[in-house]
């Protein structure tokens, strides 16, 4: 049982505020990760809630007591760090029982732990060596397990696989999910990896620099982003995103024009929108699509095929620059003039501000 | 790159050039020590040896309690220097302030004041307080001595480990004694001993603060060889077999501990 409380967190180093008050609810087994671009703050968010760096203003509780003051060593979270940070002189075996030892646990209480977990992260025939002469994947698993054999309260994790190779990094990621749901643990995550993101939380907290920018589930973001910066974050290959006017708002939605002519109905809520006005026209690359009788023409830039899907970088008329998803293996070439057709409900509309306009209907995986 | 075999000359002579002009004084002192008093003031090489100077050195003093001062006192000091400097240095490592570095500069500066600019304060504290004479005074003033090179040395050891190291023991539980104890002090383990080493050493060849500061009950070996240049005249023999006397521990030791002594010192630079 762990459920987390952080209200109007704050941190400042020197004079330099870095964290600018952070709301947020984290429930009891959830898998929670905080995106967002370097230094934005994540590791030091991160680190506050483990207790390794002072809270400058703020309440942070666990289970609904305040820990501000609380040492790290007392707060019953255990913290899995980038660069592993194992004990170099120690055993496998060791390490893993640190924690335990110093709680005093039995020497035969502390071999069953050490076993299990062992056993859990396949460490078994490793647990007389030293982190010096194990892999890079198997120094991590060491890292996870010495937090696994605490049994603590929430898992802490600071990019604990951007060390390794992408295959291993998959695996890896398989692995976590399987331990969360094993473990039945409150875990947080960071990563500026947008797959991780996507594939291993139950939440997802965007940040940019030291500001929550927008709170849910990894479908809710990709197809209800709060705002531009969430929209162009969340998502490989980016949104496009491009310059638009409103000619008219009406029951259905709101009519913008491109620069360049074409019109599109995007199913978005239309109040307080006059037509004239500037706003910003989003459209996931998977929304565009090929035909003769699209809205939009334009000139193939470049070809990305990766087997399953095919990635066209299009000029479309008026210079600007899109992405285009297409499944499977598409025989376009560069420098092929095409007409693009699009999904009006993959369409997303920002006003001047960058704030989305709500759409019509949920989608309906991220209700 | 491989040496040309001009230069492979170059650094033998310049090696072993510097290696006896360093060692010559002391294989001098030995050489003397066996002759007799009246060759010794002479270059002569070819003489009898003798044993005379030590039969009489050792009939004259009591060469084995000056030298059990000279450990109580050395070991003494170094242990109570490392039992400040540990903690000094973890917090000035790992949880630096504004003021650290200038703290640091501020106690190495402290080491370039001549000791005899306050040996007349320390005297009158030392009589006030009873320590003239005395091992704890001389322990205490040891560990003073070198702490500021103990502490320099060990700050920059615990350097090279890194942070978040620490920090997980500090997730794992551990309070800052436990930090200390069961990972930054492994960790660093060849280089806190051979600053303790270093510190021996230095410890056991510190002549001033024990001249001025003993007469008989609490006297090192360095007092021992001053002992043997007294008023009547110099004796060189005698004065060299007390001297080989008095460096001989400490040269024995250095010599089985001077791996450690080098892996230390050389610690990180290798990283
Ligand atoms: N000890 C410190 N002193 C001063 N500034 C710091 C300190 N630690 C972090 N910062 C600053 O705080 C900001 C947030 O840093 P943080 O490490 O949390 O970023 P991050 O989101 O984890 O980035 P990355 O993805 O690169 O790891 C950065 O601008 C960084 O320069
Ligand atoms: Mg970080």
């Amino acid at each position: 049982m762990a459920t987390l409380q952080l209200r109007d967190i704050r941190k400042s180093f020197a004079s330099v505020e870095v964290i600018k008050g952070i709301n947020l609810e984290i429930g009891d087994r959830e898998f929670v990760v905080f995106v967002g671009p370097s230094g934005c703050g994540k590791s030091t968010l991160l680190r506050m809630i483990a207790g390794l760096e002072e809270i400058t203003s703020g309440d942070l509780m666990i289970d609904g007591k305040r820990i501000n003051r609380v040492g790290p060593a007392d707060r019953g979270l255990a913290m899995v760090f980038q660069s592993y940070a194992l004990y170099p002189h120690m055993t496998v075996r060791q390490n893993m029982a640190f924690a335990l030892r110093l709680a005093g646990v039995s020497k035969a209480e502390r071999d069953r732990k050490v076993d299990e977990a062992a056993r859990i992260l396949q460490l078994e025939p490793y647990l007389e060596r030293r982190p010096k002469d194990l892999s890079g994947g198997q120094r991590q698993r060491v890292a996870i397990g010495r937090a696994i054999v605490r049994q603590p309260k929430v898992f802490l994790f600071d990019e604990p696989l951007s060390n390794l190779d992408a295959a291993l990094r998959g695996q890896m990621r398989i692995e976590l999910l399987r331990l969360h749901e094993e473990l039945k643990a409150t875990m947080i995550y960071v990563t500026h990896d947008q797959v991780e993101a996507m594939t291993m939380a139950d939440k997802i907290v965007v940040l940019r620099a030291g500001v929550v920018e927008q709170v849910g589930t990894p479908l809710e973001l990709y197809h209800h982003p709060a705002n531009l910066f969430v929209a162009g974050f969340i998502g490989s290959p980016r949104m496009n995103l491009m310059p638009a006017r409103v000619v008219k708002s009406s029951g259905t939605g709101i009519s913008v024009a491109l620069p360049s002519g074409p019109e599109i109905l995007v199913p978005v809520e239309g109040a307080g929108t006059a037509s004239g006005d500037a706003v910003t026209l989003g459209i996931r690359p998977e929304g565009l699509r090929i035909e003769p009788s699209g809205a939009i023409a334009g000139t193939v830039a470049l070809v990305e095929r990766l087997g399953g899907l095919t990635l066209l970088h299009v000029t479309i008329e008026g210079g600007e620059p899109v992405t285009v998803q297409i499944e499977g293996s598409d025989a376009t070439k560069a420098r092929d003039q095409i007409r693009l057709a699009v999904d009006p409900a993959a369409c997303h509309l920002f006003d001047k501000a960058g704030q989305a306009l709500p759409q019509r209907a949920r989608h309906p995986l991220a209700a | 790159m491989r040496e040309t075999p001009m230069q492979r000359l170059l650094s033998f002579i310049l090696g072993w050039g510097t290696a006896l002009l360093l060692f010559f004084p002391i294989a001098w002192m030995v050489l003397t020590s066996f002759k007799s008093e009246r060759d010794a003031t002479s270059p002569n090489l070819f003489f009898t040896p003798s044993l005379d100077s030590y039969h009489e050195v050792f009939a004259r003093a009591d060469y084995l309690s000056f030298a059990l001062n000279s450990v109580v006192i050395s070991v003494g000091g170094t242990v109570v220097a490392l039992l400040f400097a540990i903690p000094a240095a973890y917090a000035m490592a790992f949880h630096p302030t504004r003021r650290t570095r200038g703290t640091l500069l501020w106690m190495l500066s402290t080491k370039m004041l001549p000791p005899v600019g306050v040996l007349v304060p320390i005297y009158l504290l030392f009589r006030t307080a009873g320590l003239l004479d005395t091992r704890s005074g001389l322990v205490a003033i040891y560990a003073l001595m070198n702490l500021p090179i103990v502490v320099w040395m060990l700050f920059t050891f615990y350097k090279e480990v890194p942070n978040e190291i620490l920090e997980a023991g500090r997730m794992d539980g551990a309070k800052t004694a436990g930090e200390v104890w069961f990972l930054l002090l492994p960790l660093t383990l060849p280089g806190v001993a051979s600053t303790g080493l270093l510190s021996l050493i230095l410890c056991w060849n510190e002549a001033f603060w024990s001249l001025n500061l003993t007469s008989a009950g609490a006297a090192p070996l360095t007092a021992f060889i001053a002992s043997f240049s007294s008023p009547e005249g110099l004796f060189f023999a005698k004065l060299s077999a007390a001297s080989t006397m008095a460096v001989a521990p400490i040269l024995v030791f250095g010599w089985f501990s001077q791996r450690q002594l080098v892996q230390g010192l050389t610690f990180g630079a290798v990283k």
